[in-house]
């Protein structure tokens, strides 16, 4: 079977059909798995959204610290529709999670486009802790603790307090993975490959008659929605919004993964969200304020050693070369 | 017309609070294209270690006035020391990268020394009040001011000074300013640019230390006052022109003087005000006021 694999030419279909599988082989041992680790995947396929849109972004050169902004929208448009319009379907939270972050990146994405570099990466920061600002003077929002979110349901069935968490596991395996191929066949095609173009000679690109402008404006765009949706998520799952969802900390937690796992491939990104949240949660029982210090060593050791991630110690990335 | 006069003072005495941070943080990018995220963290240490000297100073009954020596001198040293190690521990093998690159890397920097201060001086908030209460307050008819704010505006205004001096009338301010211009050049014509970045980056970590050292009296100190500073020194910096010291002054008075006006008028859209003024001069001017225009190489 595994050489009947190998020989589908295209390795887009053959990446597609590896998600997919894995998708199915998640779903199907979802129930079999202990509750911890089913929450962890749950919680790390969110975060993985969000670090998705930041690789399409790191992709066309453009490092961005607010990812945090469209986390937190995300995670609060589920919250608020739950609190001030009893809406509690899943699919609506999670379209109105997208919705939020969309329209926002539509408004910010006019200012932020022109801009490469650090001015970026420091406009993307400070938006991000504006929200965070205006989130935790907010006492109608609950300020700095947030507020918790009520169990979801879905197409009007509401399931059993012991099953909800394997419905939004389901739920999020399917979203989660969906995005994932989605995202992969974007990076593989005309405009993912510009934005490779766009990092390495913006004016070239220009010259050739593309809008740079347009396509990063639009590239921010599928972040911001790849970020939201991965807020809807996390917001789901943990049951909980709070303003430190846009603080820099969390931004830079997705800037780290991003790199730990490589820009080369989307399968990264998931793969190192999922090591993170494990090693996260180890980490904060034994060791809660080296915490940071273990992320930058890390991220130094990777900024010397691995450029490209660990995706890169993998063999596909070298076969290539 | 008594409101007009608050925000004009509140807004110079913000401003010579910003340029003090934002100084250090332009003089290390116009000379090493570094845009340091960890000078927020050589900020939260000036900070800390003002607090810890202060609070041992006034437990030693000591006289009251030299606290404000204990301060400037608790920020240089603990400044030089962080900073020193920054540079010649991490950033020294990081030279000549790209600039996106040497954000990630003070990034991991600001991280690091994070955990390093709660490390060294725990969770909990210090206070060094003591320098700021006794200056009292100064009574202008109906509104009073604190002294210590007034005091600040001095010791900024006498920093701006110094660096301006420092810059243009001695010979190695000459050579700093010459490295701005052009790294190549400076190389070629023999100036030692490894010498001239270890100097560079120590003087804006102790100018980032001064600062917080400055604002130690006047907060309390916690963790993670370093990161809110780093987001408004960008602004100015950014609105002034990346490396440019006068422009670091003039972008501080514009910041100061809308952030004093917002706080007055409409208290919820401080950073919003902070952000459009930047967005506005940004518009205008895509360098910074007093940025020069860089040649895109094709």
């Amino acid at each position: 079977m595994a050489h009947a694999f190998r020989t589908i030419r295209s390795a887009a279909t053959r990446d597609t059909l590896a998600f997919v599988a894995a998708m199915i082989v998640l779903l199907v041992a979802g129930p079999l798995l202990p509750k911890w680790l089913a929450y962890i995947v749950t919680i790390s396929l969110g975060f993985a959204l969000v670090v998705a849109g930041t690789v399409v972004l790191m992709r066309a050169g453009l490092v961005s610290f607010g990812q945090g902004l469209y986390y937190c929208l995300g995670g609060y448009a589920a919250g608020l529709a739950g609190k001030y319009w009893n809406v509690t379907d899943a699919f609506v939270l999670l379209g109105l999670s997208l919705v939020a972050a969309v329209a926002v990146a539509a408004a910010l994405g006019v200012l932020l486009a022109r801009y490469r570099e650090i001015f970026f990466a420091m406009f993307t920061m400070a938006f991000s802790m504006i929200l965070y600002g205006l989130l935790s003077r907010s006492q109608a929002l609950g300020s700095t603790d947030g507020f918790n979110i009520a169990k979801p349901t879905f197409f009007g069935h509401a399931p059993a307090e012991e099953s909800v968490q394997i419905w939004i596991y389901s739920l999020a395996v399917a979203a989660g993975l969906a995005c994932a191929v989605a995202v992969h066949r974007y990076l593989r095609s005309g405009m993912g490959y510009a934005g490779d173009a766009i990092r390495e000679n913006e004016i070239r690109v220009e010259y050739l008659g593309v809008s740079v402008y347009g396509l990063v404006y639009r590239k921010y765009l599928l972040a911001a929605a790849l970020g939201g949706l991965g807020g809807g998520i996390t917001a789901l799952a943990s049951g909980h919004v709070g303003p430190d969802m846009a603080y820099w900390t969390t931004s830079g937690e997705f800037v780290f993964v991003a790199l730990l796992g490589g820009t080369a491939h989307v399968g990264a990104a998931f793969v190192a969200s999922f090591l993170f949240e494990i090693i996260k949660t180890y980490a904060f029982e034994l060791a809660p304020y080296t915490w940071q210090m273990v992320l930058g060593v890390v991220l130094l050791a990777i900024i010397l050693f691995l450029p490209r991630g660990l995706w890169s110690l993998v063999g596909a990335g070298k076969a290539r070369r | 017309m008594l409101q007009t006069a608050t925000i004009l003072v509140d807004g110079v005495i913000y401003s010579s609070w910003l340029f003090l941070v934002a100084a250090g943080l332009t003089l290390v990018y116009g000379v090493m294209r570094i845009l340091n995220l960890a000078h927020g963290s050589l900020y939260a240490v000036g900070a800390y270690a003002a607090a810890s000297s202060i609070t041992w100073y006034y437990a030693g009954h000591y006289p009251a006035a030299g606290s404000y020596l204990v301060l400037v001198a608790a920020a240089l040293v603990a400044g030089a020391v962080a900073s020193l190690a920054v540079e010649r521990g991490v950033l020294r093998w990081m030279y000549g990268r790209d600039e996106v690159v040497m954000l990630l890397v003070t990034y991991s920097v600001l991280l690091i020394l994070e955990d390093a201060i709660k490390l060294v001086w725990g969770v909990e908030s210090y206070s060094a009040y003591q320098p700021y209460q006794q200056l009292g307050k100064v009574q202008f008819g109906a509104i009073s001011f604190a002294s210590y704010d007034l005091a600040l505006v001095v010791v900024a205004a006498a920093v701006a000074l110094a660096l301006w001096h420092g810059l243009n009338r001695t010979r190695r301010g000459k050579l700093l300013l010459a490295v701005i211009h052009d790294r190549e050049i400076a190389t070629a014509l023999g100036i030692n640019v490894t010498r001239v970045f270890l100097a560079t980056f120590v003087i804006g970590g102790v100018l980032g230390a001064l600062a917080g050292a400055l604002t130690a009296p006047v907060v309390s100190v916690v963790p993670g006052i370093g990161i809110e500073v780093i987001v408004l020194a960008f602004a100015v910096v950014v609105i002034g022109g990346l490396g440019s010291v006068q422009g670091a002054l003039v972008g501080a008075l514009i910041v100061g003087l809308a952030r004093a006006a917002a706080v007055h008028l409409w208290p919820e859209i401080e950073l919003f005000m902070i952000y459009a003024v930047m967005g506005v001069v940004l518009a205008v001017r895509p360098q910074g006021l007093f940025g020069a225009p860089a040649a895109r190489k094709i």
